[in-house]
């Protein structure tokens, strides 16, 4: 009903990938905090920086579709090898396609969908999470730049990333419309990277604050127009929602195979797990659960490719998914009992790594604010 | 130079499951995939046109319609050309008729290719029916020299180079192309496709060969042409545990031995 032939193909791929690459190492990447630079490179050689990339930029020119499909599966194994990926496909190229130059597009983008560089995407602050527009970054013009000062956070990639896109605040007195987004060449004098955050989930993967301090940055490194970032900030959240929706919905799968799997082999009182009826009944519940989210998650990004406004859809579907993912993690370790709280397992990782899913890329919270503002109007 | 690859598509093992009660295998549902010796085929010749880009790698297999998607995997992962052996009239061919088929096929291809075949691969033998016939047999019906199971492979002026495994330990052998090899495991993994690459397989052109393109004689072929016969299929009767004798060293291993066999008044 969603999909073609094409995204079916696209999707095998990623799942054999998955299956073959991620599984056994899972685990691994969450203990050591790192994902092998070998899976970056198989994941280039795929094409799967650039998927949703024009071509005229080096991508592959595909469709949201297209990108769910390989999301979903790899995070079924492994979301902490996703977020590069989903990074270079949407936070990290969105607002250059949106607001950029041509010649800001030909210099960065091609570089991102081969996987040679990292752009990483500063917004968030110590003092300014889901209220971006109240950050305090600075940016002063002088001369032919501007200079900049602040600290953002949970910067994802920060200690490789090669640019940033920052978001400061050239006009105030404006509030979020003063706000200009800029392209920061992370070795500039005055830019340094903060401590590698030790996360409870999503290991593997370093997020840092970045540290700006009288970093001169030329006036042709701006985004799009001065006092105008804010609103590519938005809209780059708002079409980057469908990626955690699809982290959400993955991450589900991922625990309700294991929780399966577990049950048909675990017995207790004399018979499987698989043949109580109680804990038949849970599952069929998180199956529900998972299938309803799926099929807000496919409407949004079938929506978004036919060109529909999908503020309120993708907000739905991150907002359910990812909150629905929580239960499915949860009731997934229930079923495994105590052996779902050791690592040994990978659902005490799965349930980690959901965590962060209602939380990043803006809150359930905040998604609640999108969907009633649609309703209500602001 | 030309490389024709011989694939066939099977089952996957790995996902077939055994009904207990009738011991029997439980096919439905089971996808169809590349017999694994022939990746290493087809991974092989792929490695060979990394060297020498000049290099065509044509793959060929015989079967049913479904087959295709087979070919489609192979475009996807480094051949140039898929070619289709499809007719009703060739369903339940036997390896030999197979072998005849097939090596009918590589004369048409060369023909419509323009350039003979310096190499022929082909997996050392299929998931399902597992008897390695039809590598052998094509080199006899083409009149090529030989090489089977092997792990590596090099070329060399118009000589290839082949290590095998032996029970001993490896051997190197080589033979003057054109030459047929067939591939056991390679130290080397196939290739992943690149989403681009598979979506150009999927709008690749495959041709298809039918029995009249080949020139084959209805009566050769299929189940009435072809010499073997299938009486029955059974589950084999499963043995009685052995007894593994494994002492320090081999001499008191041997003691024994002789020692059992005497008691059992079988020496």
């Amino acid at each position: 009903m969603f999909f073609n032939e094409d995204h079916n193909d696209i999707r095998d791929l990623a799942r054999e990938f998955a299956e073959k690459e991620l599984a056994p190492i899972a685990n691994e990447i969450d203990q050591t905090d790192e994902v092998p630079q070998r899976i970056y490179d198989l994941m280039a050689e795929m094409g799967l920086f650039g998927l949703k990339i024009p071509e005229e930029y080096g991508g592959l020119g595909l469709d949201t579709r297209s990108y769910v499909c390989v999301m979903e599966e790899i995070c079924k194994k492994s979301i902490a090898s996703s977020l590069i990926m989903s990074s270079c496909n949407s936070l990290s190229t969105a607002p250059m396609l949106l607001a950029g130059s041509e010649e800001q597009k030909q210099k960065y983008i091609p570089k991102i969908a081969s996987g040679e560089e990292f752009m990483a995407f500063g917004l968030t602050e110590p003092g300014a999470g889901s209220d971006a527009g109240s950050m305090s970054t600075r940016a002063v013009e002088d001369g032919d730049s501007y200079i900049l000062n602040g600290r953002k956070t949970f910067i994802t990639g920060a200690p490789f990333a090669k640019n940033t896109i920052v978001f400061a605040k050239t006009n105030p007195e404006k509030g979020a419309k003063g706000i200009t987004s800029f392209i920061v060449d992370m070795s500039l004098p005055g830019v340094s990277v903060g401590k590698h955050e030790d996360k409870m989930g999503l290991r593997g993967v370093a997020t840092s604050d970045v540290v700006l301090e009288d970093v001169r940055v030329p006036k042709s490194e701006i985004l799009g127009e001065v006092d105008r970032g804010f609103i590519t900030a938005m809209k780059t959240l708002s079409v980057g929602r469908i990626g955690v929706a699809t982290q959400g919905i993955g991450v589900s799968q991922g625990a309700l195979d294991e929780a399966v799997k577990y049950m048909l082999e675990r017995k207790q009182f004399g018979q499987r797990l698989a043949d109580f009826q109680s804990l038949r009944f849970i599952i069929a519940d998180m199956e529900t659960k998972l299938n309803a989210a799926r099929m807000l998650v496919y409407n949004t990004a079938y929506e978004m490719d036919m060109g529909m406004d999908v503020t309120k859809s993708a907000a739905m579907a991150k907002l359910f998914a990812t909150e629905s993912s929580l239960e499915i993690v949860s009731a997934a370790l229930q079923m495994h009992g105590g052996y779902g709280y050791v690592k040994e397992y990978p659902i005490e990782r799965m349930y980690r790594d959901a965590r962060v899913l209602t939380i990043f890329e803006g809150t359930s919270q905040v998604q609640q604010m999108v969907i009633a503002g649609a309703i209500f109007g602001k | 130079m030309n490389i024709l690859v011989c694939i066939k598509q099977v089952p996957d093992i790995e996902k077939i499951k055994i009904d207990s009660a009738k011991n029997e295998m439980i096919m439905t549902g089971v996808p169809n995939i590349v017999n694994q010796f022939d990746t290493y085929a087809l991974e092989t010749a792929v490695r060979i046109k990394d060297a020498n880009p000049e290099t065509r790698v044509i793959v060929v297999t015989m079967g049913p319609a479904q087959t295709k998607d087979a070919l489609k995997n192979c475009l996807s992962v480094g051949a140039d050309k898929a070619y289709m052996i499809c007719d009703d009239i060739l369903s339940d061919s036997d390896t030999l008729v197979t072998s005849y088929v097939l090596s009918q096929a590589a004369k048409v291809i060369e023909e419509r290719e323009g350039q003979p075949f310096s190499l022929f691969l082909c997996g050392k033998q299929a998931a399902d029916g597992d008897t390695g016939h039809v590598g052998p047999q094509l080199a006899e019906y083409l009149g090529l020299p030989q090489i089977t199971s092997a792990m590596e492979i090099s070329i060399d002026g118009n000589k290839v180079l082949v290590r095998r495994l032996t029970e001993e330990g490896a051997e190197i052998k080589a033979a003057e192309m054109p030459a047929l090899v067939t591939m056991s495991q390679t130290e080397y993994e196939p290739r992943y496709a690149s989403v681009k690459t598979k979506m150009a397989a999927n709008r690749a052109e495959i041709p298809v060969l039918t029995a009249s393109d080949l020139g084959l004689d209805a009566a050769c072929v299929g189940l009435g042409g072809s010499p073997s016969k299938l009486i029955k299929t059974f589950v084999p009767e499963r043995k009685k545990g052995g007894l593994k004798i494994e002492e320090e060293t081999g001499e008191l291993s041997a003691q024994k031995l002789v020692a059992l066999l005497s008691d059992a008044g079988a020496i």
